[in-house]
């Protein structure tokens, strides 16, 4: 597979403060690549970087082929990119306000047309495309961000904290969007702090903390990395020597009583199907289910991992 | 090492590639519609209609009862005044720098405030050709006013007076043109330039203002006071009163507003020969009162000229600079 990004070594100082340091990050065509960390770990700067609005203190970066900081034009032809908390210039309409960017771009005005129409019919904000921006509600004008990155066509998207702000059902449709860009063989980095919303649009993440990409994969390789493959699982069931015979099962490590009938077994391995077959020779099985721990649990364990062991060593 | 071989495809080329000016013409076309369209250029550009038809009304009630008199006629429907109000050039020395200023002093910080900043420079273009286009697109701007408002008056003249323009006068009156645009081009660079300073459009706009004021009121006082300070007259010499004359004058030209006001001055009267001081033994032979050639005159006010687009040029180099220093991110 081709290589859509990779930096080399990259690196941004402000004076004193690292923004980043020595980030070797690699995208390949065609997937979705999820930034993930805290506010001002970062992200932002990244991509700044990426797209030669910001000098790098060190290293360099290779966008589609083209270096940023010396070919800029060339590498912004190419990758749309929505800031956070996009803004539009609000005295004009969507649609005065796209044709500006498709002017930026190079466009002729009958390409300009076709190009608004079809972008904003995908978004779905054709009925208000002659409607001033500034009446537009935050979901509008963040769906009205996404046509903006559309419109130049681009091979890469970078979308910066796209769900920041939106409500749970806006977000969700975003992130909907999203998945159609990779269907359209986009290649996409999403950078976002929220990490249990995006977590499944993603083909791989890097989690950043402090200016350093500490973990990069899918996001099911983090887990087994970080968590060590724990399973958490909950059993609901009536019968007198339930605890027992769920500490009897091979891979148990812990069993916990949290309510009446309720119990929360952590397991090496998936077990399910042998807790299933025991508990139901003794007793009454009510509900089996295991939990998927999330990026949010896998980013605050591999934490406090890094703490401990630091606290170890000293 | 694989870092190395995947760094070889594109040798880094030693300087940025592309051309500046990409885009240019399309920030430009949206600036220009943006000021053309918005409120507050409407507000100026109708005040300055009013006081155009209303200034040069006045003065053509004056020039008739000396028509035939003047051969410059028209050009006294500038600078003419009838009490109480100041002649046509007078009223635009203050609306043009408000006008500018209006025209500027959110060019930068509006885009950061708006949040456009990073999705406009995201696109193919450089930062030059965003704040060049802005800069071009406000001197259009008041060009186009300006350019306007000539025609008015000198239809005015037309129609009031009935007698065409000369040829030298309309040179004149054009000339007169291209000063005042540099004259608002001074103050279109300087509130572009706190635009770029300030993160707040008001507090770049107030700033403008109060620099306006320092010059247009007070610059003249401060002037006077330092000259007479540091050159006293003592005995009440000539050379004393002449010294002095000449500081307060030195003094006076570092403000836009005087170099503005002599160019004009040069421009629209041919019978100015000088705009310092003069001795009497200098006017030995000269016929007082009659105009001096076009050429002459422009002699007289080229440094002056040249002073005021030099401004426009160093104001607007400073905040060319600034703003590609400065962070995407607000």
């Amino acid at each position: 597979m081709s290589l859509a990004v990779e930096t080399f070594g990259l690196s941004k100082r402000y004076g004193d403060v690292v923004a980043v340091e020595d980030l070797h990050l690699r995208l390949h065509a065609g997937e979705v690549f999820g930034l993930l960390g805290p506010n001002g770990s970062g992200k932002t700067t990244t991509i700044l970087m990426l797209l030669g609005l910001t000098e790098p203190t060190a290293g360099s970066a290779r966008v589609l082929g083209w270096d940023p900081t010396r070919q800029p034009l060339e590498v912004k032809r190419r990758v749309g990119y929505l800031p956070d908390s996009v803004g539009f210039y609000d005295e004009l309409t969507a649609w005065e306000n796209l044709r500006y960017t498709a002017a930026l771009n190079g466009l002729s005005s009958a390409e300009a047309q076709s190009r608004i129409g079809e972008v904003l019919e995908r978004m779905g904000l054709l009925e208000v495309a002659h409607r001033k921006v500034g009446t537009f509600s935050r979901g509008m004008k963040q769906r009205l961000g996404l046509a903006d990155v559309l419109l130049k066509r681009p091979e890469v998207a970078i979308l910066d904290e796209p769900t920041l702000g939106l409500d749970p059902e806006a977000a969700l449709e975003f992130l909907a969007l999203i998945r159609t860009l990779k269907r359209d063989g986009l290649t996409v980095l999403l950078a976002s702090h929220l990490l249990h919303q995006v977590q499944s649009v993603c083909d791989r993440v890097g989690l950043f903390h402090q200016g350093r990409m500490v973990l990069e994969g899918t996001v099911d390789e983090l887990r087994e990395r970080v968590l060590g493959g724990a399973y958490r699982i909950h059993v609901e069931a009536r019968g007198l020597e339930v605890e027992r015979v769920l500490r009897e099962v091979p891979g148990v490590v812990r069993v916990s009583r949290t309510e009446d009938h309720t119990y929360r077994v952590e397991a090496r391995h998936d077990c399910r199907a042998e807790i299933a077959r025991r508990v139901v020779a003794t007793g009454e099985l009510l509900a089996l289910t295991v939990d998927r721990p999330g990026l949010d649990e896998v980013y605050a364990r591999y934490f406090q991992q890094v703490e401990s062991q630091a606290g170890g060593a000293a | 090492m694989s870092t190395e071989v995947a760094r070889s495809p594109a040798q880094p080329a030693p300087r940025r590639e592309g051309s500046p000016w990409t885009g240019l013409q399309a920030v430009v076309a949206k600036e220009l519609a943006d000021h053309l369209t918005g409120v507050r250029m409407q507000i100026l550009e109708t005040l300055m209609l009013l006081t155009a038809v209303g200034t040069v009304y006045a003065a053509t009630q004056s020039i008739r009862q000396t028509i035939g008199e003047d051969p410059f006629l028209f050009l006294r429907l500038f600078t003419t005044a009838r009490e109480p109000l100041p002649s046509f050039v007078g009223f635009l020395g203050f609306l043009i720098p408000l006008t500018a200023i209006a025209l500027g002093f959110d060019a930068i910080n509006g885009e950061y405030n708006r949040r456009t900043l990073s999705r406009v420079l995201s696109q193919p273009i450089y930062r030059d050709a965003l704040i060049l286009g802005k800069f071009l697109a406000g001197l259009a701007t008041l060009a186009i006013t300006l350019v306007a408002l000539w025609v008015v008056v000198t239809g005015m003249g037309l129609f009031v007076l009935g007698i065409p323009p000369g040829g030298e006068e309309v040179a004149r009156g054009l000339l007169f043109l291209v000063a005042t645009l540099a004259y608002a081009g001074i103050w279109m660079s300087l509130s572009m330039l706190f635009s770029t300073l300030f993160r707040q459009p008001a507090t770049s706009a107030m700033t403008a203002i109060a620099v306006w004021l320092l010059f247009a009121v007070f610059w003249d006082m401060l002037a006077a006071l330092t000259s007479q300070a540091l050159r006293p007259t003592q005995y009440g010499g000539v050379a004393e009163e002449l010294a002095q004359a000449r500081l307060h004058l030195l003094l006076a030209r570092f403000s836009p507003n005087t170099l503005y006001a002599e160019t004009v001055i040069a421009l629209l009267n041919p019978a100015v020969r000088s705009l310092g001081p003069v001795l009497i033994t200098q006017l030995e032979g000269a016929v007082l009162g009659t105009p001096l050639p076009l050429g002459q005159s422009l002699l007289i006010v080229w440094p002056q000229f040249t002073a005021l687009v030099a401004v426009v040029i160093l104001l607007f180099a400073v905040t060319y600079v600034l703003f590609q220093r400065q962070e995407v991110r607000a």
